[in-house]
């Protein structure tokens, strides 16, 4: 559905995205994530033909974004950044406004219009002026927007900023279910919203992909090895001396003491979890565990990791 | 077509949606009514509507800019430019849709200013020639303001330095013919200055002589000033 190749966009000197390339396929719902001037909104500019790459080729259901612009934003919805809508226009007069530039035909356009202000709940604020809307419902108008013509790709740029928790959540449902049939790409620097509407994630650092794949694929991604937290009592030597000697076992860490507990951090080999080998070895020789358990690399310790500047 | 057409109708009931643009109705209604009292209806003896179309273009220069300057400047200051232009419109149609607005609203206003003339000419007996002459001037004029207006619009995001940019193009080539005049010039340079002088076209149309050659030197500085206009627009693009 839509194939990005090595494209490059600078402004100036300032080098914004450096050659990235992905590919997405038909209902993925795919999560753009990185650092504020990460080169997020520019590749959705690039995509949805607001502006050109320097360099590189993007194809959007089939068209050349440069070439074949019009046919490209035909089938795209974009919703961009803070969603900017004509603040003078009533919600209604907007969103036909929209419809009768998009050429939805006459006849239909009320239909369509009805179910956007259904599925975006826009009931309450149909006679509104967008000026008078909250930050939540000008957001809404945005997707409303933005899927007006039933597109086969929609683009939106950090969907949810602003919001409160409740609409927060009632969006990323949306954004779920639409997943099922369109194609949707969107961006955020919020890691649990990924977590909650994306089946894949694109990291992006400083106009580049860091890393590109399922949630699974990419939290494995982020740490070599598991790591297991132990507290333990008894005395170190002969702690350390086991631990040396389980099989497995990459390398250890003593954190810290705490009322005759010590905590240790316990790396593994590969992708092995030893929470049972650890439990045999403390139970084997009795010594005393009191605590046992793996940490999970969640998508937070990746992103921390893969997008941290080197200072 | 259609989204011209769309476009067209969006920003031509933007115009109402603004305070300011009856504001400057009312004021612009009110000066150039006045000027029609004052020169034709108390004249010396004679009915002299050339000085009321002449009086009528300084009203054009202040009123035009005031309803362009938003026309782009302000889609910049929202940023709903990047929404409408990643619909699928291309930028000239944008750009034309605006235009027409404009033109449309001037239209409003020209038809709205003409009542009292005529209505005065319907009472006497009226040489129609002349007024009609001069009503086609004023709008060729403000036609070529609009383009000027549009396209300083689109060159900035501040409204205010829209305005000015549009105020002090379309003077300059108000009174280039005169500002030349004190100048020592070669006798092609006059020729060109008086060629590029806006009032000089008016004038001669405003005597009732409708020359192909004052009406093309107005539809070039339109295509000349929307041709700015798309570049601007496209300008995004070489960033």
């Amino acid at each position: 559905m839509i194939e990005v190749q090595n494209i490059t966009k600078r402004f100036g000197p300032i080098t914004a995205v450096n050659g990235v390339s992905f590919e997405v396929q038909k209902g993925e719902v795919v999560g753009f994530l990185g650092p504020n001037g990460a080169g997020k909104t520019t590749i959705m500019r690039i995509l949805t033909g607001f502006i050109p790459a320097t360099d590189g080729t993007a194809k959007l259901a089939g068209y050349d974004v440069f070439e074949n612009s019009l046919e490209v934003r035909k089938r795209v919805g974009y919703l961009p950044e803070n969603a900017p809508l004509y603040l003078d226009m009533g919600v209604v007069e907007f969103l036909d406004y929209i419809a009768s530039v998009r050429n939805i035909p006459p006849e239909k356009r009320k239909a369509s219009l009805e179910r956007m202000i259904d599925v975006c709940g826009l009931q309450a604020v149909l006679k509104q002026e967008i000026s008078e809307l909250s930050h939540g419902f000008r957001q809404r108008v945005g997707m409303a927007q933005a899927m007006i013509h039933d597109p086969e790709i929609l683009i939106m740029d950090e969907p949810t900023s602003g919001l409160d928790p409740n609409q927060i959540i009632g969006i990323r449902s949306l954004i779920k279910e639409l997943g099922q049939e369109k194609t949707v790409i969107l961006s955020t620097h919020i890691l649990s919203e990924v977590e909650a509407t994306c089946s894949r994630v694109i990291i992006i650092d400083r106009g580049k992909i860091v890393a590109d794949g399922s949630l699974d694929e990419v939290t494995k991604r982020g740490k070599k090895g598991k790591v297991h937290h132990l507290r333990v009592r008894g005395d170190r030597p002969a702690w350390e001396n086991k631990l040396k000697s389980l099989a497995g076992v990459r390398s250890f860490t003593w954190k810290e003491e705490e009322g005759g507990l010590n905590l240790y951090e316990v790396f593994t080999e590969g992708d092995r979890a030893l929470g049972e080998e650890l439990f045999r070895l403390a139970a084997d020789s009795g010594m005393t565990l009191a605590e046992l358990y793996q940490e999970k690399t969640t998508l937070e310790n990746v992103f921390t990791q893969l997008t941290q500047k080197e200072s | 077509m259609s989204r011209i057409l769309a476009i067209f109708k969006k920003e031509f009931k933007g115009y109402f949606n603004s305070l300011m643009a009856y504001f400057f109705i009312v004021v612009f209604l009110g000066v150039v009514n006045f000027i029609f009292i004052w020169f034709v209806l108390f004249p010396s003896k004679q009915a002299s509507l050339r000085e009321y179309f002449e009086f009528f273009i300084y009203g054009l220069w202040i009123f035009v800019p005031a309803i362009t300057m938003r026309t782009w400047a302000e889609e910049r200051k929202l940023k709903t430019d990047e929404l409408l232009l990643t619909l699928p419109v291309r930028d000239y149609e944008a750009v034309l849709g605006k235009y027409f607005a404009s033109l449309a609203f001037l239209c409003l206003v020209l038809a709205l200013s003409a009542l009292a003339p005529i209505s005065v000419a319907l009472v006497g007996s009226p040489d129609w020639g002349p007024i009609f002459a001069g009503y086609l001037g004023l709008f060729l004029l403000g036609a070529s303001f609009a383009a000027i207006g549009t396209a300083a619009s689109s060159m900035t995001e501040n409204q205010f330095i829209a305005f000015l940019l549009t105020v002090v193009i379309c003077v300059g080539l108000l009174a280039i013919e005169e500002l030349c005049a004190m100048l020592p010039l070669p006798d092609f340079l006059v020729f060109l200055v008086t060629f590029l002088d806006v009032g000089h076209h008016f004038n001669s149309i405003g005597r009732g002589v409708i020359d192909s050659r004052d009406v093309i030197y107005y539809l070039s500085v339109i295509a000349f000033f929307l041709f700015l206009n798309v570049r601007a627009v496209e300008r995004r693009k070489w960033a």
